[in-house]
């Protein structure tokens, strides 16, 4: 029996019909009100991928008001990993007696010869989809005579939770134990799009459990030094509808701030032990971004103090530029410029069962997504 | 890739919970939460206890929903959310 803690966790009022029903009637006032301000089209992008799965999920995209449009963001974990980082992936499952663990949406993004690690694993490679790297970490003990790798990719979110399995196997003495740190950091991603002089983006759905790590801080200069919107946002239903309602009044009166929608779960200061656990494991550098290419301090690497469970050291995997598939828009779609119907492959000679590209791949791609559920 | 799931730590044995998602159990570690305690409401990705949730301010935010949107819409105390100007 649910207790009346957790209901209100899981409550249905999350996704309640009728409050839905009238969080919309108030967002085609906003957004005709808003979009007076912006000159006709109101541009708002959800940054994460979890986000751009729950919209589609709901269906609610086809209920916004026709002045507003969502557009997908940099978000998606392995949609943004770089050609080059993909191809290091497959390279390092082509070395005999390596075991690689992985989260499950690794699995079929396709390297720049058209492999991915499922064609690896029929070709004999050992490839295990694990749930957590703590995981990977309990192979590496039982199997002390093979490497283990982790498929280390992600955000602020995942970036901790690899660090803290780094730090059990170090404790754990563990020798053959590795991962790899293609990690991605929000706030420079927002500053990549921002400082594009194309950019046309009025409001940011700020990803609620990157925020729950990082806290309010970071956004701070969208508000101060771009003057676009920002709310932090929850994933039910309810949270992202009041959340574009948020961003909507924030257009209208013209004073952006950093409001935070998921104040049960995210806090200004964020997560100071994740925090601090994040700089001793790693340290921020250069990071590949697809068709974004190499930025400065937008990724972290392991720091020295953890170089050796870096896997691409370990195996010496050289980074290897690496073209985009032809045709593939997930680029341009990553960076706000397009939406996934816009490309020619989508739906055609790219589907999630045959994708060409990353964004079709991933169960948060915001391809995936539109193909699923229609956008 | 940034999904979390809410449970409640049902046992804490050092840095590790036993952790129940609406009847499901698992074991979490609770290294990134150090405060965590026994009863209280996490917020899981990828094996660890990433955040400590309120249930107090999901209360207050379905709460804000129902004046702002529900039947009697229109008399809504406040905003919603926390501002962070």
């Amino acid at each position: 029996m649910k207790t009346a803690s957790s209901a209100r966790f899981s409550s249905p009022l999350w996704r309640d019909h009728a409050l839905a029903a009238s969080a919309i009637s108030e967002m085609g006032l906003l957004a005709s009100a808003a979009a007076e301000k912006t000159g006709g089209q109101v541009n708002f992008m959800e940054v994460c991928g979890t986000h751009t799965m729950a919209i589609a999920a709901s269906g609610m995209r086809k209920l916004f008001p026709k002045e507003l449009r969502m557009l997908s963001g940099p978000g998606c974990p392995v949609c943004v990993t770089s050609q080059g980082d993909i191809d290091r992936v497959l390279a390092l499952a082509g070395i005999p007696g390596v075991i690689i663990t992985t989260f499950g949406d690794m699995l079929k993004v396709k390297g720049s010869k058209g492999l991915d690690l499922q064609s690896a694993r029929e070709r004999g490679a050992d490839i295990r989809v694990v749930y957590s790297p703590l995981d990977a970490v309990a192979l590496a003990a039982a199997e002390p005579s093979r490497e283990v790798v982790f498929i280390g990719v992600g955000f602020e979110t995942t970036a901790p939770v690899i660090g803290g399995a780094v730090v059990r196997a170090k404790k754990m003495g563990l020798k053959n134990f590795s991962s790899t740190a293609f990690f991605k950091l929000v706030p420079p991603a927002l500053e990549l799009l921002l400082s594009d002089p194309e950019n046309k983006i009025h409001g940011f759905m700020l990803p609620g459990h990157v925020s729950a790590i990082i806290g309010i801080a970071p956004y701070r200069f969208v508000v101060e030094k771009y003057r676009v919107p920002c709310v932090v946002t929850g994933f039910e239903p309810m949270d992202i509808l009041a959340g574009i309602n948020m961003l909507l009044k924030q257009v209208i009166s013209g004073t952006p701030s950093v409001e935070d929608e998921y104040f049960r779960a995210v806090r200004a200061e964020g997560n100071p032990a994740a925090q601090k656990l994040m700089r001793e494991v790693f340290s921020v550098t250069t990071a590949s971004w697809r068709a974004i290419g190499a930025v400065k301090n937008t990724g972290l690497e392991f720091s020295k103090a953890y170089s050796s469970f870096d896997a691409v050291k370990r195996f010496k995997i050289k980074y290897v530029e690496a073209p985009e598939p032809k045709g593939c828009l997930c680029g341009t779609i990553l960076l706000g410029k397009a939406l996934p119907p816009d490309c020619p492959l989508f739906g055609k000679g790219c589907t999630p069962s045959n994708a060409v590209g990353p964004c079709m791949v991933s169960s948060e791609g915001a391809c995936a997504a539109w193909f699923k559920y229609g956008g | 890739m940034c999904l979390a799931v809410p449970g409640k730590i049902t046992s804490i044995k050092s840095s590790n919970a036993e952790v129940d998602f609406s009847g499901v159990k698992r074991a979490v570690s609770l290294d990134l939460v150090p405060d965590a305690k026994k009863n209280d409401y996490v917020l899981v990705h990828a094996g660890f206890a990433i955040q400590i949730l309120e249930p107090k301010e999901a209360e207050e935010t379905l709460k804000l929903f129902k004046e702002i949107y529900g039947q009697d819409h229109g008399d809504a105390s406040g905003p919603l959310g926390h501002n962070n100007p």
